[in-house]
């Protein structure tokens, strides 16, 4: 690299790099202050793990991003089959515009779209409030599936087709020639899928705040009730320990070579590709 | 013989298999797009009116600031100001990201990979915290001008500033430009560039007559990745404008919170619409750049 090439990726990394260093720094601040560093302290971490609203909310969108991720991951995969087998392309290019809806529509009219048709439903009901853990998992999973079938689809389309009539020549039932060979075949691509599912579920804002209930309360939504009023480094502690998970599963997916956990540090980079092809 | 008899039963089981999806997208994905085109065509009651849409169009407000008192169409002025900053944060991130996507991918493989990973780390932080960060950073007695003060410099006000909302949208998406970017680049045969090199061509000549056009897919990506989120966006600018500049998704996000649900849709099915026309437009560019 040539020497201007350098400082210009150094004073990129630096902008990426400084707002999340100073967290981490007044994340240790024994005084309130968000300019002055008094001296170093653990003093918010201790209150962070004091604060049972926030370790609720970290309790929530782990039973939210495994549900969504499960549901989305069985149910997609069975799409992607089904879609790949499609025989009318009239039937084929309507399934996948309704799949890339999601994915190109910004969050916050899929986010309002859904809350609209839960209210609407509910007041038919009669129900006072119907937004809830429900609604929310329905949300969910519905923006993860797109990313899923797109994950699986490409694996089915490069498997070689007489694999499976192979299996089924040699006696296996469809079911079984499906288990035993087609599975096999696309799993990278069901990890991804499951993966990204997971990992999009748990960072999602927008879409979970026009349809949580008064009583869900993810994290995205509890940092979002947390800076709403004057924050306490508190958050910064959240946000250090954020961080150093996120540092930590890298690390892991680097050291170990293996497949599986490459996929992990390639998912969030899937996720823009996918809508990179999408948007040529 | 055998495997036609296995076919039948086989494209039945598949089409099961599509089954529950196909359920899912009509009932959570076509069918809610359809109660915004129906919430924002009707009344409290239900009743069929477009009041909703024209107030869009042509609610007003009074506005105080320098250039004196005056009467704005709110909702107009709003969504111009949102297309009006997205459209900066994007260049912004387009002059900033091409340069470093086209550095990296001229680097040594490992990197490359070392790179692109740094760039995505931020990316898996939530988008609040980061741009609660800003909000630190940016503030009247904040670390940027506790900085400038130790190089003597005034103190500057940006918080509660347009700038500053473009300070959060930069930073917030700009790895979803230089990803894109990067990735049509690394694929890019260095033989073209050579071959123009070899015919005559000077360093500005290649990039401008080589590496540009091949980029063009990556850099529409890109742009479209960072348009439409920070053209919708709602928290960036209450945090870093303090809610002075209300942008189109602080216009939805408000009428929610005061339950006018009507019109929100409203302000949403025109966002969508608008949005469409957009990238229906960009499409056609894209499509023809291409046939060129």
């Amino acid at each position: 690299m040539k020497p201007v090439s350098k400082i210009y990726t150094a004073l990129i990394l630096i902008f990426l790099f400084a707002p999340i260093a100073i967290l981490l720094v007044f994340s240790f601040n024994s005084a309130k202050s968000l300019s002055v560093f008094s001296h170093f302290s653990l003093y918010w971490y201790r209150e962070l793990f004091r604060d049972s609203e926030t370790l609720g909310a970290v309790r929530n969108t782990l039973v939210l991003a495994v549900s969504a991720a499960l549901i989305s991951t069985v149910m997609g995969t069975a799409a992607a089959v089904g879609m790949d087998k499609l025989r009318s392309r009239y039937l084929r290019a309507v399934m996948d515009s309704v799949t890339n809806i999601p994915m190109i529509n910004p969050d916050i009219i899929t986010g309002i779209s859904l809350m609209l048709m839960f209210v609407f439903v509910g007041r038919i009901f009669g129900a006072a409030t119907s937004l809830s853990f429900w609604t929310m998992l329905i949300a969910h999973v519905t923006f993860c599936l797109p990313y899923v079938i797109l994950q699986v689809l490409p694996k089915l389309q490069q498997m070689d087709r007489s694999l499976p009539e192979a299996a089924m020549d040699l006696g296996c039932t469809p079911l079984r020639a499906f288990y035993k060979v087609v599975i096999p075949e696309i799993l990278p691509g069901v990890i991804t899928g499951l993966i990204m599912a997971f990992t999009l579920s748990l960072d999602d804002f927008v879409i979970s705040y026009f349809t949580a209930g008064n009583g869900f309360q993810t994290l995205p939504i509890r940092i979002y009730n947390m800076t709403k009023k004057t924050v306490t480094p508190k958050m910064y502690a959240l946000a250090t320990i954020i961080f150093f998970v996120i540092l930590a599963l890298l690390l892991i997916s680097n050291l170990s070579d293996s497949d599986g956990a490459e996929t992990i540090k390639q998912a969030k980079q899937k996720r823009s590709k996918t809508k990179e092809v999408l948007s040529t | 013989m055998r495997s036609k008899n296995a076919a039948a039963p086989r494209s039945i089981a598949q089409r099961m298999a599509l089954a529950p999806y196909s359920v899912w997208a009509v009932l959570f994905i076509v069918v809610p797009l359809i109660f915004i085109a129906y919430y924002a065509s009707t009344d409290n009651s239900f009743h069929f009116t477009l009041d909703n849409v024209r107030r869009f169009f042509t609610a007003t407000s009074t506005v105080t600031d320098e250039a004196g008192t005056r009467e704005v169409r709110t909702y107009l002025l709003i969504f111009v100001r949102s297309l009006k900053l997205a459209v900066i944060s994007t260049v912004i991130c387009l002059i900033m990201g091409y340069p470093a996507a086209y550095i990296i991918s001229k680097a040594p493989a490992r990197t490359q990979k070392i790179m692109i990973t740094l760039i995505m780390i931020p990316m898996w932080m939530n988008f609040l915290i980061r741009t609660y960060a800003w909000m630190t950073i940016l503030q009247d007695t904040g670390i940027l001008n506790g900085l400038l003060r130790l190089i003597g410099l005034g103190p500057v006000h940006i918080i509660g500033t347009e700038s500053a909302v473009v300070v959060g949208m930069v930073y917030d998406y700009f790895p979803y430009m230089i990803l894109p970017i990067y990735s049509v680049m690394a694929k890019m045969d260095e033989k073209l560039i050579e071959a123009a090199r070899d015919l005559g061509c000077n360093g500005f000549g290649v990039l401008r007559r080589v590496i540009w056009p091949l980029s063009l897919p990556g850099v529409f990506s890109g742009i479209t990745m960072v348009l439409i989120p920070s053209i919708s966006t709602f928290y960036i600018s209450q945090k870093l404008g303090n809610g002075k500049f209300y942008l189109i998704g602080d216009a939805i996000e408000g009428q929610y919170v005061a339950n006018n649900l009507h019109f929100a849709a409203a302000i949403a099915f025109i966002l969508m619409v608008i949005l469409l026309i957009c990238m229906a437009f960009m499409q056609r560019g894209a499509n023809r750049r291409a046939a060129v």
